[in-house]
């Protein structure tokens, strides 16, 4: 058991790079482990759908590279979470590739874990029938169909998979998706830290420098202690703060203070937070209260095609009757469409309004628009591109040549920047999953793969 | 009367999830923030009012240690679901900052 297990986290994200010396000041700490998230839903359903991953590999290949040959030559382990963005097979492979090639270049020899996160949906169903699955929020309850739909499905993994693959000796593990804090987490326990100062320590690391001032993509040094959280970023440009370290609490959570993870409960209520030096902050009084063991699940099915078109509108008169004009427009939309045989239920036809409501829709307190000139997204979701590409071609001649009372513009109503100005989206998806799942061991929905390398 | 835009140190919204969204409201010190608590305006009727959600839906936390309000809720629609308009949930701020508080 160690009294202090000391940790680096190169980056808010996989791909979003750090600076070299950042690391190499951090490697001078002597660390126990180093690691990096690499993934977040936040980009929307489009990457857990299609497998593709929101940085590019070029990206990821260098954020990996340096780390990989700083854990190898410290002989320390290196690891990340939720590789390739969504954490599902295809990300994970790809990750998984880009070490393997990175290895074979720079020669370097250890023994990998990869650990799985994507769902087998035999073992979903019958966990549903047992009753082990239960909706979040608003959610409803699950049913067999939204899980036959999803293209893909995948457990949020915590500590306890990593940790399985520290105790076999693994020297770097390549994680689907986790909780973001699970590899320090997991580092920190696999060493005999409590759990709630090894969670407190994940979540700091998991942002990096998301928690120092000034904010940015760049290394976060955390040593843990069996009562206590610091943190310190290696680049002396950058500081920790007591405030610096409560603002993080803020980010992308329903709540500061409580977290739900898997097997329990992360308190920080009562946390003090006090300045070490003036670039260093301690964090204690964390606690943590087990709980039933559960698993998120976040799962993307396949809505249809997508096909856009942008307009923007400067005639005063129209920008005025706006929505009797798009009224208008979607009448003489489905009246054309219905007559190639496309009935109404095979598409939707959303539109957009910068200069109105654009960005916050219904929720716009501001019921009249100011501005002289709208913009027009005009979009179309079909069950195939053919009928998307089809409606949304309907939809530009229309918003051109729909007449309107008192209308000037008689030659057409909208500017439309581009030739071709119709573009395909191609297939588009939507998160299907809100729930949670008990599994009976905190390992069984995550196999781990080990190679030697 | 003073308006939050001018009160207040940091003021954003961001997705806390695909299924929430999650407001933050900052101010620089203690004096600013215990004044605008005493104010009694920063209330989950507030949020209710401001973004058309049911009242028993806001999950309200003060956050003494910096210095901030935050209020969570459902977004209008999932992110990136058909229709929405803020993946990211990053512009749903703007109401609030015109928001007055006696000081």
């Amino acid at each position: 058991m160690s009294s202090e297990v000391r940790m680096l986290s190169a980056s808010g994200i996989l791909g979003y790079g750090y600076p070299e010396a950042s690391l190499k000041t951090g490697l001078e700490r002597k660390p126990h482990m180093i690691g990096v998230d690499g993934g977040s839903s936040d980009p929307g359903p489009h990457y857990l759908g299609s497998g593709e991953s929101f940085t590019s590999s070029l990206a990821i290949r260098r954020d990996i590279r340096l780390l990989l040959n700083g854990a190898v030559a410290n002989r320390i382990p290196m690891m990340i979470g939720t590789c390739g963005g969504a954490g599902g097979a295809p990300h994970l492979q790809r990750c998984v590739e880009i070490l393997r090639e990175i290895a074979r270049e720079d020669r370097l020899s250890f023994k990998l874990a990869v650990i799985h996160s994507e769902q087998d949906k035999r073992y979903l169903r019958s966990r549903l029938a047992a009753g082990k699955i239960k909706p979040l929020g608003s959610a409803p309850a699950l049913d067999e169909a939204t899980i036959n739909r999803a293209v893909r499905i995948v457990g949020m993994m915590g500590p306890e998979p990593y940790m399985r693959a520290l105790e076999a000796g693994a020297h770097v593990i390549l994680a689907g998706r986790s909780t973001d804090p699970a590899p320090w987490a997991a580092l920190a326990m696999h060493l005999g830290i409590g759990p709630g100062p090894s969670w407190y320590g994940g979540k700091m690391l998991e942002c990096a420098c998301n928690a120092a001032l000034p904010k940015g993509h760049d290394c976060l040094f955390v040593t843990v202690r069996s009562d206590s959280v610091e943190c310190e970023p290696t680049n002396p440009e950058r500081r920790c703060t007591p405030l610096s370290v409560a603002v993080q609490a803020l980010h992308e959570n329903a709540s500061p203070v409580i977290h739900r993870e898997p097997g329990g409960q992360l308190d920080t209520t009562d946390c003090e937070i006090r300045a070490v030096s003036d670039r260093a902050a301690r964090i204690t009084g964390i606690r943590w209260t087990p709980q039933a063991y559960t698993i998120k699940l976040e799962g993307a099915e396949k809505v249809g095609h997508s096909a856009i078109t942008f307009a923007g509108v400067r005639d005063p008169g129209l920008v005025e009757t706006i929505d009797t004009f798009l009224d208008s427009v979607r009448a003489s939309i489905a009246l054309k469409v219905g007559s190639f045989d496309v009935p109404p239920e095979d598409y939707q036809l959303v539109f957009r309004l910068y200069g109105k409501n654009g960005v916050m829709g219904d929720w716009e307190p501001k019921r009249k628009t100011a501005s002289h000139e709208l913009g027009i997204l005009a979009e179309v979701i079909a069950q195939s591109q053919e009928i998307a590409n089809a409606v949304l071609a309907v939809t530009r001649a229309s918003l051109l040549h729909t007449d309107f009372a008192g209308r000037m513009c008689k030659e057409g109503n909208m500017a439309f920047p581009f030739s071709p100005s119709d573009i395909e989206r191609g297939p588009i998806y939507q998160f299907s999953l809100r729930h949670v799942v008990e599994p009976n061991d905190p390992c069984e929905m995550f196999p781990i793969e080990y190679e030697k390398i | 009367m003073a308006k939050i835009r001018d009160l207040a140190k940091a003021c954003k919204s961001k997705n806390a999830g695909p299924y929430e969204l999650t407001l933050d409201i900052m101010f620089g010190d203690q004096e600013t923030f215990d004044k605008v608590r005493r104010s009694g305006v920063i209330t989950r009727a507030l949020f209710a009012r401001l973004y058309s959600v049911p009242e028993g839906s806001v999950l309200l936390t003060e956050y003494p240690p910096a210095f901030a309000f935050k209020a969570t809720f459902e977004r209008r629609i999932v992110s990136g679901a058909v229709g929405d308009s803020d993946v990211y949930g990053a512009q749903q701020h703007a109401p609030l900052l015109d928001v007055e508080i006696p000081m």
